[in-house]
């Protein structure tokens, strides 16, 4: 049964450094609160698992909480590059990052293995692509029926999966619509959940198209806005300005750090760093 | 504004509003296309406005029949789910969709092309060492191996168009010749490459791809010199059809720059 407790508190109880995390959310729903109180909390070498590393994790990587990543698309989508993620990769700056790479297909193969109990999943993929030969885990496989070549790959089983959602109900039942992502998968792959939600309800929306069971995850927090800038539907709309307004920021190294500082680091909860958010728009917009 | 609709045709098309064009034409109506965000999600959605009613597209995100009103800027912008006939799992997408071959054609950009269609979007110069960090995979390999047909745009430039990649992160004709077929791959691989200069459509026999048509205003050597290759020529170079008032009208109006 889901405990509906803080998120500073489902976080701390919940992870450990060098623990492995994945928070999910295909470009709806991304868990950024989450992820801020990851770096708030100054957990270290982490493996962080997600197929769409964006800015959330650009900030998780900047702020030296990673030591590897496991991932198939990593960009700032719309806007272009991830800065502290390609300097990691292409300069070990500040520190280096492992890289584990894979495809969408790859990756969604593997958390479906991973939700169904199964060591590996199977699919047609990465044939005649360099991906297998930088990452162990692609293999081919001979199906035992028809002798095709197929391509494995291993059950991702993070530490602990954490998703945003629109609801939950006073049981602890979570309910989300709009685009899915694989944020059924990645609770139900991990070890231990977490889910942010914008609102608990009396009883879940009719629009609620997945609807994850309490009994299935650890800790549920409310946390309004907690998909911040991403989108939560029917809730919220991105904020486009925020991801371009991101470039710059991930660009220079000392700008990204006095904005973990001031914006992570200096504030308490999601709520302060929101409110901090709004009053900086404030000023920018009339100096 | 008031004044944009009469200014509007005194604006010549800018070379990437005539690739988009040349790119929407290539599909047909009815096609269920896999689209890439950035210019194929453009075309796609411009060929659904003019001729192709009734395509199909799907983008990554899980949303399958969508007709976005504006560009998305993400793969998984909330108005694709607003306006598609459903919106199904990330690894459903990818399996019950693409896998099984339900999908046409797969309409995708890259960083870089060589000769025979292979794409990379995953890093220039050395894997371990790179210059540059792409994004990476996304759901490219599988489209470009799955997808019936691939078409391809990108910007014609030799540090796009090389001879090899640095990384195959998609397939294309492979190594050339029956090479793509003898890895097992199911779709039939690119059926042509739009640039900002010309058509490209891969010999039937060997792979390669070949200069079968340029853009009005632009020279078969452009887009020699602007490959990185020893390009081979089509013997006979078609151009292009000049882009229609009614297509440069309705990409304007789809990108929002009508209102400019």
């Amino acid at each position: 049964m889901a405990e509906l407790t803080t998120l500073a508190d489902a976080v701390a109880a919940n992870i450990h450094s060098g623990d492995t995390v994945a928070l999910e959310g295909f470009t709806h729903l991304i868990p950024f609160a989450a992820g801020h109180e990851i770096i708030r909390q100054r957990f270290r070498d982490l493996t962080l698992v997600r197929m769409t590393p964006d800015v959330i994790y650009d900030q998780l990587i900047g702020a030296g909480t990673a030591k590897k990543l496991i991932f198939s698309w990593g960009g700032n989508p719309g806007v272009g590059s991830l800065h502290r993620f390609r300097d990691s990769v292409e300069n070990a700056y500040p520190h280096a990052l492992e890289i584990e790479e894979h495809s969408h297909a790859g990756m969604a193969a593997r958390y479906v293995a991973g939700a169904s109990g199964l060591p590996f999943g199977v699919l047609r993929g990465y044939v005649g692509t360099n991906l297998p030969d930088h990452t162990s885990t692609i293999m081919p496989i001979e199906c035992p029926f028809t002798g095709e070549t197929l391509t494995a790959v291993p059950a991702l089983t993070p530490d602990v999966g954490i998703i945003h959602a629109q609801q939950a109900d006073e049981a602890g039942n979570v309910g989300l619509w709009g685009i899915q992502g694989v944020q059924k998968e990645v609770v139900l792959s991990s070890r231990r959940s977490i889910v942010t939600v914008e609102e608990i309800v009396p009883s879940l929306s009719s629009k609620a198209t997945v609807v994850i069971p309490s009994w299935v995850i650890n800790a549920i927090a409310v946390v309004p806005r907690g998909a911040h800038p991403s989108y939560a539907h029917g809730y919220y709309a991105r904020d486009n300005d925020f991801y371009q307004d991101w470039e710059a920021i991930s660009r220079d190294i000392e700008v990204f750090n006095s904005w973990i500082e001031t914006n992570i680091h200096g504030t308490e909860t999601y709520a302060d760093y929101l409110q901090l958010l709004a009053d900086q728009v404030k000023v920018a917009i009339s100096t | 504004m008031t004044l944009a609709e009469p200014m509007l045709d005194l604006q010549a098309p800018t070379s990437d509003e005539i690739m988009t064009i040349c790119a929407a034409r290539e599909m047909p109506n009815g096609t269920v296309c896999f689209v890439g965000i950035g210019l194929p999600s453009i075309a796609a959605n411009l060929a659904r406005r003019m001729h192709a009613p009734d395509a199909v597209l799907i983008y990554e995100s899980g949303t399958i029949g969508a007709k976005p009103t504006r560009p998305p800027l993400s793969i998984g912008d909330g108005e694709l789910a607003d306006t598609a006939d459903c919106v199904v799992s990330v690894p459903e997408i990818f399996s019950y969709w693409l896998q099984a071959g339900r999908v046409d054609v797969g309409f995708l950009g890259a960083a870089q092309i060589d000769k025979y269609g292979n794409l990379n979007t995953t890093v220039v110069g050395e894997y371990d060492h790179p210059k540059v960090r792409l994004p990476g995979a996304g759901g490219a390999p599988e489209i470009a191996a799955s997808a019936k047909e691939t078409y391809i745009m990108l910007r014609h430039n030799k540090r796009a168009f090389v001879e090899s990649v640095d990384f195959i992160t998609s397939v294309g004709n492979f190594h050339g010749n029956d090479s793509r077929n003898d890895l097992g791959l199911r779709g039939n691989g690119p059926q042509v490459v739009i640039t900002d200069i010309g058509i490209m459509r891969p010999d039937s026999v060997t792979g390669e791809l070949i200069l079968t048509a340029i853009h009005p205003g632009r020279t078969v050597q452009e887009a020699i010199d602007a490959t990185g290759w020893s390009l081979r020529v089509a013997p006979e170079v078609q151009e292009t059809a000049a882009p229609t008032t009614e297509e440069i009208s309705q990409l304007r109006k789809f990108v929002g720059r009508d209102s400019a």
